[in-house]
């Protein structure tokens, strides 16, 4: 049921971001009708990092209680930390190369992002190669945990070198945005963010089954 | 002798019996170093040396964290160290300790080659690229350590260990490089930054992996 | 000297994700009870044996080995707790004494040479003291393996499966060792396969099935025979 609401709330909220980035914001001077990416890009931006941040929490709470419902909330954030990361990724691209004819800016921001995905499929991969449900969960948890620690130190590291070497803007600086733009900016913010949750709820709910089909089928070998 | 120096002790000994660990990183790292050299003919030798450097510290790393998690796998003996009363967060640290050794003693070695075959100046320079290589070999193996332990245990092992090792090191190379660069450039100014964080880097995932590496290590 | 319990579990759990390797187990045993722990493959018995010895943490129960908690003083427990498998946890690189050198330190035993090289005499290596373990064959490579679980003078000590691969005379130094253990007073718990080597020097019997204890009696008891035939060896005899 809740995932239903979530579903209809999605197709209505992308449909109302998709008018507000496309209609309701001005143009912008410099760059045009391609700057409307952007109305996509930093919404998703921002999830991939949301996602990163519940993955660490997942992850500390299944070492805490041991409870496998942790360690599935941790991965279906991290699936979806994936989905963010390369679209975010992807929408960037098409910009740097629209825009400035660069596919790859190789700023500060892409790179962090680009580094963030890799950590999601280092992750992933780490789940993948174990077999065993309780060692899957605590040995991903861990790495899960440590990988998050990460992506504060990242940050720090690589906008330092930003400031003393400053490229060309390649993004909006954030300030200086036309009220319409700055509303349209969070339509889309919150569009994306109900399309998350709806994601993240069915998600969560078919790992919920696989892991009670393996707990069924664990009992069955037993008796 | 206490249980973190006997574990740093044994490993040492078995090391420098069979040399599996050194002698491959080192003929890694040089062989790396070799091909860097032939692969930038003629190019910015001065402006691509860091970088370079530190591929090649980097991949020369990789190899002797495997080796050094191939001593415990070998006979089970991790289950030996993980019988006796050593608290698991002491272990952890014997192990950085050993790895940083033989990492960062390789490191040392392949330096002055690099040096060379990249004609590059032997000067005072030299003292503060030793110092950012201790420091970031440090960050290097301490997380190194944790994740060789983790995928250890997987069906893939040392496979799947650089997979998740070089996207968590990222910012110990970016730094190194930076600092690297920095001192080479004569502008040491600034190098501060870069030093922190790589002392930031170690400082988290040293003590990150001392509290966690229990759940590692136990079933 | 007080009426310490040489293990004490209360209602030992261990799940691997959904599935329980041991449940429901509440084992007492005394000090100096020389305990034979059957059950056929699966059942649990290495699970039990790791969760006492420290390596493995239960999901749900409490265990204390000689009044220390395993929980509260992991350290204690496993300071006077020898284990043995089949695996023999020595450095193949490192000669027999060094071996026992590196885990007496660990151990915080003294590390005399005098006393390592009485030890080794004990396991029949003496003059194979300073070579490399990687050139033993199996059965020496367990007689070090031996040396080391007994080196700190464990009060209880733990055996899975420990006749696996060894040649009779290996077997039989394993024994000579494990009653000489027995008569000075130390806990022991042997798992195998095998009834006979299990009930030889035994003095209690227990068999789990399916992560749960199905028997627990003398030895020496009849009914060993056949519950052990019921729940391991259909249609075995002793």
């Amino acid at each position: 049921m809740k995932s239903r609401i979530l579903g209809v709330a999605s197709l209505v909220g992308i449909a109302v971001a998709l008018f507000f980035a496309l209609k309701y914001a001005p143009t912008e001077q410099t760059m045009g009708v391609l700057q409307r990416v952007f109305y996509f890009h930093l919404p998703q931006a921002i999830l991939s990092y949301l996602a990163a941040f519940l993955v660490g929490f997942g992850s500390l709470m299944y070492l805490a209680t041991r409870d496998l419902k942790w360690d599935r909330f941790a991965y279906c954030n991290a699936e979806l930390g994936v989905l963010f990361t390369t679209t975010t990724l992807i929408t960037g691209m098409i910009w740097g190369r629209l825009a400035w004819n660069v596919w790859w800016a190789g700023d500060a921001r892409t790179n962090l992002e680009l580094i963030l995905g890799l950590l999601y499929v280092g992750y992933l991969m780490l789940r993948a190669y174990l077999p065993e449900r309780e060692k899957r969960a605590r040995l991903s948890t861990v790495f899960g945990f440590l990988a998050v620690l990460d992506v504060p130190i990242n940050y720090g590291a690589i906008y330092w070198w930003e400031t003393q070497h400053p490229k060309p803007v390649l993004g909006p600086s954030g300030g200086g945005l036309d009220p319409h733009m700055r509303i349209a900016l969070y339509v889309s913010l919150l569009a994306f963010a109900i399309v998350y949750a709806w994601l993240i709820t069915e998600r969560l709910e078919v790992a919920r089954l696989e892991d009670e089909v393996g707990a069924l089928e664990s009992s069955l070998e037993a008796s | 002798m206490r249980p973190v120096a006997a574990i740093v002790a044994k490993d040492i000994a078995i090391e420098y019996k069979n040399k599996e660990a050194f002698t491959s990183m080192l003929l890694f790292g040089l062989l790396v170093v070799v091909v860097f050299s032939f692969a930038f003919e003629g190019s910015d030798r001065h402006a691509l040396a860091p970088g370079m450097l530190w591929v090649a510290y980097a991949f020369a790393g990789i190899l002797g964290l495997n080796r050094s998690l191939n001593m415990e796998i070998d006979n089970d003996c991790l289950q030996g160290l993980l019988l006796s009363p050593v608290s698991r967060g002491d272990l952890y640290l014997g192990k950085v300790v050993g790895n940083f050794v033989f990492t960062l003693i390789a490191e040392l070695v392949i330096l002055p080659v690099f040096i060379i075959l990249n004609n590059l100046a032997f000067n005072t320079v030299l003292i503060w690229i030793a110092g950012i290589t201790l420091l970031g070999t440090l960050g290097f193996v301490a997380i190194g350590t944790t994740l060789s332990l983790i995928s250890a245990q997987t069906r893939m092992k040392e496979v799947l260990l650089p997979a998740l090792q070089i996207p968590m090191t990222f910012p110990v190379i970016l730094s190194a490089v930076q600092a690297t660069s920095l001192v080479m450039s004569e502008d040491s100014k600034g190098v501060s930054f870069p030093l922190s964080v790589l002392g930031i880097f170690s400082t988290v995932y040293i003590t990150a992996s001392y509290f966690v590496f229990e759940y590692i290590v136990e079933e | 000297m007080s009426d310490t319990l040489a293990l004490d579990s209360k209602d030992i759990e261990k799940k691997f994700g959904y599935a329980y390797a041991i449940r429901n187990i509440s084992l007492q045993v005394r000090r100096g009870e020389f305990v034979a722990l059957f059950g056929s493959n699966g059942a649990g018995k290495t699970t039990f044996l790791k969760v006492t010895a420290g390596l493995m943490r239960p999901t749900k129960g409490s265990l204390s080995i000689e009044g220390f908690d395993v929980a509260k003083n992991a350290e204690e427990t496993r300071r006077r707790i020898g284990f043995l498998s089949h695996n023999t946890f020595v450095y193949r690189d490192l000669s027999p004494l060094e071996n026992l050198k590196f885990f007496c330190r660990l151990y915080g035993v003294s590390d005399s040479e005098e006393r390592l090289l009485g030890l080794l005499k004990r396991v029949d290596l003496a003059q194979r003291a300073n070579e490399p373990v990687r050139a033993f064959s199996r059965g020496l490579q367990q007689r070090v393996g031996i040396a080391r679980a007994l080196l700190h003078d464990p009060s209880l000590i733990l055996l899975d499966e420990p006749y696996t691969g060894l040649d009779a005379k290996a077997a039989q130094t394993l024994n000579d060792i494990l009653d000489e253990a027995a008569r000075s007073g130390k806990t022991i718990i042997l798992t195998t396969h095998d009834i006979q080597q299990g009930l030889r020097a035994a003095t209690r019997a227990v068999i789990l099935d399916r992560g749960k204890v199905v028997h627990d009696g003398p030895a020496k008891d009849i009914a060993v025979q056949e519950a052990y035939v019921r729940y391991i060896h259909r249609g075995a005899s002793a």
